[in-house]
């Protein structure tokens, strides 16, 4: 298992997506897939920098790991503020255009595109893992 | 990313190459922003654009929301994985993509 511990800052999207994505590479992730994931990664990284230490800063770490049956298993970890993403209600994605909301689009990008996505709070500690098949 | 901006007349034109994301999304949005004020057509060739994320979406949100009351707004030429980004968040009912 891979992980990179970082600021939880903007600026280091970047950072963290080319760690990402180079491990996807290595283990020949289709193009459509590694998009999903990228965008997966920014979402939950995007959120954890903007709201979970907010004013203050801290730090997150990012694992990547592959299991035997060729699920990429990336896990956030960060010590801010208790945030389950997955209780936030999902976007009127129907609405009209008058009507659309900025809110809460990330994550349902992410339930959407992920195979599976699991979060917890423990030791003080917001887990969030999501899992995608290649 | 990189951005080239065609204007003719009251016609904006916008190629953008790379990734839309949370970091050059911003970058967007203030090199239309400059010109949007006296366009009434403004179209995207999206041919180049190789990723979306929702704040790339939010700033198409934003402009759409713009030229909705004084104009159109197009996108051209989307891949089949962008498409299905707005499929999913249901953009293709928001924007007008030829």
């Amino acid at each position: 298992m891979k992980k990179i511990t970082v600021t939880a800052d903007v600026a280091l999207l970047g950072e963290v997506n080319a760690a990402i994505d180079s491990e996807l590479e290595a283990v020949g992730c289709p193009m459509k897939t590694q998009m999903q994931i990228d965008i997966a990664v920014e979402e939950i990284f995007v959120n954890i920098a903007h709201y979970a230490y907010t004013p203050e800063n801290g730090e997150v770490s990012v694992s990547f790991e592959l299991t035997e049956d060729r699920l990429a298993r990336i896990t956030f970890e960060d010590s801010g503020i208790p945030f389950d993403p997955m209780a936030q209600p999902d976007p009127d994605v129907s609405s009209s255009l008058s009507e659309r909301q900025i809110g809460g689009l990330g994550i349902f990008m992410v339930k959407n595109s992920m195979d599976n996505m699991h979060y917890e709070y423990r030791d003080g500690k917001n887990i969030l893992t999501i899992e995608k098949k290649l | 990313m990189n951005v080239n901006k065609y204007k003719n007349g009251t016609e904006l034109k916008v190629e953008v190459e790379g990734r839309l994301d949370t970091v050059t999304a911003p970058e967007l949005e203030s090199t239309v922003k400059s010109d949007i004020s006296d366009i009434s057509k403004l179209t995207f060739d999206f041919s180049k654009l190789e990723y979306i994320s929702s704040a790339g979406l939010r700033v198409l949100l934003s402009f759409q929301k713009i030229m909705t009351k004084k104009g159109e707004m197009t996108l051209t030429g989307c891949s089949e994985n962008i498409m299905e980004i707005f499929d999913v968040t249901g953009f293709t009912d928001i924007l007008t993509i030829v």
